[in-house]
């Protein structure tokens, strides 16, 4: 019985190695994990939280343009990624309307386009797959690509690391001595749409923003240490995707939002338990019984 | 036609304007500062003085006039690590997890490699920069856990440890206890005698009397630019509140 094949810890982890699809799904979302984790601390730091949200939307078309081309989907979802940044920034500055209004209305409009193209070019996409990720059902040049883009991303951002940390803390100050902040920026939003594209796979299109932000909140909560926090961040993605990977497979959930459920439920838990900022202060509480 | 020796002035300012997206926040501003020179830049919020900052330190464009930062371009005084901004405290996140160690070495970035590997000097420089605002018992505190004053301290430590020949201050005074109001001041003397200039913005016309040699008044252009015993006048700072007397801005005993 399946029940009792999991009452004991070690079958609950062993039982799904067995099958080679899981053994592909655990790897390649703790990688993508590790990516978005990363770069979840300077999204959550620069406060871009919405940018990533509507980044992550408007690589629709871009997945569908380059799939009914015979492209790679990330490189049709980079140029409509980093594409919908530059119209934001256009709009933006030609209107009086307010950026968070342009953001809404630029990335919705991307993401209808990619839904009517998908109903258009039917034959060969699977919309759902797009929507909501499909980790277990990932292809072999899924694969390949989604290893390069991972190692370009993390790359990129190990070498910028400490630019890209005073990029976000003080830009100012980086333009006085010379950094140039113009690349910084456009390089934070290349690594936002390449880690979105990998993202996508994983939990999908809708949920991808998940993956972007919730690490990034969860280790600001318990360090004060930009490292430790970069860290924190990454590890707490990675156990996510196994925990989301895992529980999916015994309880036959849908496998992306059961990652970002487990990322959202240990969100909570540092909100609540977070030593020096959760609710409940555990080092105010054991300092107590001392 | 006269010919100016740039070398002599550490800030020029020829007629510069700067507007965002049509909307002018500085126009016809001048300025020269020789080394060894404070002066304090007064006027209104929205005036156009952190627009002033900007324009010096490349921050924003231009879009008339010229710039010259010891007789060179903006740009290369940004290569040269000449000129260091001491932000406001509301300028920046506070909650941002980063210790004052890391905020201090901030200010080496512009002369290390790439990965930004602090050397040997690096670390030397970031200590006696740190020593010198009296924080060293603070190395490794994060930010967030810092009095207003300390966190004032740990951004004039980084831009000494930038070894900037020009200060631009954003209020440096708002928001800090005496004690730091009082080495921020014994700071600014032993800058002068180092040949440093300093350009600090602030509201409190106490400051301005004490420390500034020269003052430049702006309401989105200059209003007047001098000597401070000259300039300073309650007529010139009038015009510059945009007619609100002085009696009413510093109370009327003063």
């Amino acid at each position: 019985m399946e029940l009792c094949s999991f009452l004991t810890l070690d079958s609950f982890i062993t039982d799904p190695l067995t099958h080679d699809f899981m053994r592909k799904a655990l790897l390649m979302s703790s990688l993508v994990a590790a990516v978005c984790g990363f770069l979840s601390s300077y999204l959550t730091l620069k406060g871009w939280a919405l940018m990533g949200d509507a980044v992550s939307h408007s690589v629709m078309p871009g997945v569908v343009v380059a799939y009914a081309l015979g492209l790679p989907f990330s490189l049709g979802a980079f140029i409509f990624g980093v594409g919908s940044v530059a119209l934001i920034g256009f709009i933006k500055q030609k209107s009086r309307v307010k950026e968070d209004t342009v953001i809404g209305l630029v990335f919705t409009g991307f993401f209808a386009l990619g839904i009517v193209l998908v109903s258009k070019i039917k034959s060969n996409i699977d919309l759902h797959s797009i929507l909501f990720g499909s980790p277990l059902g990932i292809s072999l040049s899924d694969v390949k690509q989604t290893i390069f883009i991972s190692l370009l991303v993390v790359i990129l951002l190990s070498i910028f690391r400490k630019d890209l940390m005073l990029y976000c803390f003080d830009p100012r100050h980086a333009k006085t001595v010379g950094i140039n902040v113009f690349f910084l920026h456009y390089l934070l939003l290349t690594c936002l749409s390449l880690a979105a594209v990998v993202g996508l796979q994983s939990v999908g299109i809708i949920l991808v923003v998940a993956m972007l932000i919730t690490p990034g909140a969860t280790a600001y909560l318990l360090t004060d240490k930009f490292d430790n926090m970069t860290v924190i961040s990454v590890l707490s993605a990675i156990i996510s995707s196994l925990i989301g990977i895992y529980v999916s497979f015994w309880f036959d959930l849908e496998t992306g939002g059961s990652i970002v459920l487990a990322q959202t439920f240990i969100f909570l838990f540092a909100f609540l338990f977070a030593p020096r900022y959760g609710i409940f202060k555990l080092k105010k509480l054991f300092a107590g019984y001392k | 036609m006269e010919t100016i020796n740039y070398q002599n002035f550490r800030i020029e300012a020829e007629n510069i304007c700067v507007d965002y997206n049509g909307k002018v926040a500085l126009y016809d501003a001048n300025l020269r500062l020789q080394p060894g020179q404070i002066c304090g830049l007064v006027g209104m919020n929205g005036a156009g003085k952190t627009t002033f900052f900007n324009a010096l330190t490349g921050f924003v464009n231009i879009s008339k006039g010229k710039i010259r930062i010891n007789g060179e371009s903006v740009r290369s005084a940004q290569k040269d690590q000449t000129i260091a901004y001491v932000p406001q405290n509301e300028g920046i996140d506070s909650q941002f997890p980063i210790s004052v160690w890391d905020v201090v070495m901030m200010g080496r970035y512009g002369s290390m490699n790439i990965f930004r590997c602090p050397r040997e000097s690096d670390v030397q420089a970031v200590k006696d920069a740190i020593e010198r605002v009296d924080l060293t018992d603070h190395l490794s505190t994060p930010i967030g856990n810092l009095s207003g004053g300390q966190r004032k301290r740990t951004f004039l430590a980084r831009a000494i440890a930038q070894r900037a020949s020009i200060l631009l201050l954003d209020e440096p005074f708002s928001g800090v206890d005496i004690r730091t109001e009082k080495l921020i001041s014994e700071l600014f003397i032993q800058f002068k005698n180092e040949g440093k200039t300093i350009l600090l913005s602030t509201h409190d016309m106490i400051h301005v009397r004490e420390f500034c040699d020269l003052v430049l008044l702006i309401n989105k252009t200059v209003v007047a630019y001098g000597e401070t015993s000259e300039v300073f006048t309650p007529e010139n700072i009038t015009t510059t509140f945009g007619g609100i007397s002085p009696d009413f801005l510093f109370g009327p005993e003063s």
